[in-house]
C-alpha cells in the first residue's frame, strides 16, 4: 500500500535546553566569537604600528560605547572559552563525567566567565585611574 | 551543513481536542504528536484530557488509557511497562524518556509527548529504528575471540566482570542517541551515545580479543569523534547510565594505543 513520505520528528524546538546542551553550545559561539574578534586585535596592532595619528583613531575607536560593549562582550568569550575549554581537557583526561560533577563544574565554569570578566574590567579601570 | 529548523511539511499544527468525560475532577491535558503514513500532510498535535483519579500514575499508563478508551488509532510502541524492554522511549516534556517509568506527576502542566527527536516517523509515536539498528550491527555487538573455545566457560574476574557494569544495563532505547545534537546533524555517519557505549561494552571485555580492531573500526572523523561531549546522552539516560564516560574511555584508548 502506498505510503505518504516519513516526516522527521521534531527535534531542536522542542528539546528542552539544559545545562548540558547550554554549555556546549556557548562553547561554540564563544569560539567563533573570538575568532571574529581576532580581526579588530589586529587592526589595532597595525595601527599601533602606524604611527601616533591611527593608534589615537584606533583607540578612540576602541574606547567609544560600541567598543566597550564589544570589548566586553569579548572579554566574557574568552573567559568562557578559557574555563569551559579546561572544562573539556579535563574530560578528555576522562575526569569529571558523573552528572554531579557536570553540573557542578558548568556552573562553576558560568559563575566563573561573570566573576572573572567584571574582575577584568574592574582592574581595568583601577590601573587606568591610577597610571 | 546540518538542517537546523524542521522542513515546512514536517511542522506539526494544532490537531483534534477531546475534553475530560464530565464530572472528571482531576484532569491533565496531553498533547500528543500524530501522524498517519495513509493519511500524509502536516503532522498534528492532538489534545487529550483524561482523568487522573481514573488512571494510573505512569504517563505509559495515560497512553494506554487514551488508547483504550479515547482514540484507538493513537500509535506507540510500549512492552514490559517496567523500564527493561526499551520500547516505550519518546520525548516527553522535553526530554526522552520512557513512558512507563516517567510519572505523570513529574511533568508540571501540559504533558507534551513527542516521537524520538530527529527521526523519521513511521507512525504517530513510533520512530523508524532501522539505521539505528544498523549502526549497533555495525559495531559487531558479539563477542570476538581468536582462541580456541575452552572446556567450559571463559573466565573473568570479579574485577573483570565489574568492568562491564553500567555497559551491560544499556537497553538500547536510543533515548540518549536521539538526546544528541551531534546525532541529529550527522546520524547518517555519527554511530551516537548508545551505539559507542554498545562499542565500548566489547572493547572493556577481558574475554574479547578483538579490541584492536574494534577501535580500528571506530577511528573515523565521524564514527566517533563527532562526540563533542555535549553530556544530553547521560543527562537523559532513563537507566542513569553514563554513555558519554563510555564514549571518552574509548577516545582515551585510542590516543594511549598510539
Amino acid at each position: 500500500m502506498a505510503s505518504h513520505p516519513r516526516p522527521v520528528s521534531p527535534h531542536l524546538e522542542i528539546y528542552r535546553p539544559q545545562l548540558t546542551s547550554v554549555t556546549s553550545i556557548l562553547h561554540r559561539i564563544t569560539g567563533g566569537f573570538l575568532s571574529v574578534g581576532i580581526l579588530p586585535l589586529v587592526y589595532w596592532l597595525i595601527a599601533a604600528a602606524s604611527g601616533p595619528d591611527a593608534f589615537n583613531q584606533a583607540q578612540a575607536l576602541a574606547g567609544s560605547i560600541v567598543g566597550r560593549i564589544f570589548l566586553f562582550l569579548w572579554t566574557g568569550a574568552f573567559f568562557y572559552h578559557l574555563l569551559n575549554g579546561i572544562r573539556h581537557l579535563a574530560w578528555d583526561a576522562g575526569w569529571g563525567y558523573e552528572l554531579p560533577a557536570v553540573y557542578r563544574t558548568g556552573w562553576t565554569v558560568l559563575i566563573g566567565t561573570v566573576v572573572l570578566t567584571i574582575l577584568a574590567w574592574v582592574l581595568g579601570y583601577w590601573a587606568r585611574g591610577n597610571v | 551543513m546540518a538542517e537546523l529548523m524542521l522542513a515546512a511539511k514536517d511542522r506539526p499544527v494544532e490537531g483534534k481536542k477531546f475534553p475530560a468525560p464530565a464530572g472528571a475532577k482531576r484532569t491533565r491535558t496531553f498533547k500528543i504528536y500524530r501522524w498517519d503514513p495513509d493519511v500524509g500532510g502536516n503532522p498534528r498535535i492532538d489534545s487529550y484530557e483524561v482523568d487522573l483519579d481514573a488512571c494510573g500514575p505512569m504517563v505509559l499508563d495515560a497512553l494506554i488509557k487514551i488508547k483504550n478508551e479515547v482514540d484507538s488509532t493513537l500509535t506507540f510502541r510500549r512492552s514490559c511497562r517496567e523500564g527493561v524492554c526499551g520500547s516505550c522511549a519518546m520525548n516527553i516534556d522535553g526530554t526522552n524518556d520512557l513512558a512507563c517509568t516517567k510519572y505523570i506527576a513529574d511533568v508540571k502542566g501540559v504533558v507534551k509527548i513527542y516521537p524520538l527527536p530527529h527521526m523519521a516517523v513511521v507512525k504517530d509515536l513510533v520512530p523508524d529504528l532501522t539505521q539505528i539498528w544498523a549502526q549497533y550491527a555495525l559495531i559487531e555487538p558479539w563477542l570476538k575471540s581468536d582462541t580456541a573455545a575452552p572446556a567450559r566457560e571463559r573466565p573473568q574476574s570479579p574485577e573483570e566482570r565489574a568492568k562491564l557494569d553500567g555497559l551491560w544495563e544499556c537497553i538500547l532505547c536510543f533515548c540518549c542517541s536521539t538526546s544528541c545534537p551531534s546525532y541529529w546533524w550527522n546520524g547518517d555517519r555519527y554511530l551516537g551515545p548508545a551505539v559507542l557505549l554498545q562499542a565500548y561494552r566489547w572493547i572493556a571485555d577481558s574475554r574479547d580479543e578483538a579490541t584492536g580492531d574494534r577501535l580500528d573500526n571506530l577511528e573515523d572523523p565521524f564514527r566517533l569523534y563527532r562526540c563533542h561531549t555535549i553530556m544530553n546522552c547521560t543527562k537523559t539516560c532513563p537507566k542513569g547510565l553514563n554513555p558519554a564516560k563510555a564514549i571518552g574511555e574509548i577516545k582515551k584508548l585510542m590516543v594511549e594505543r598510539r
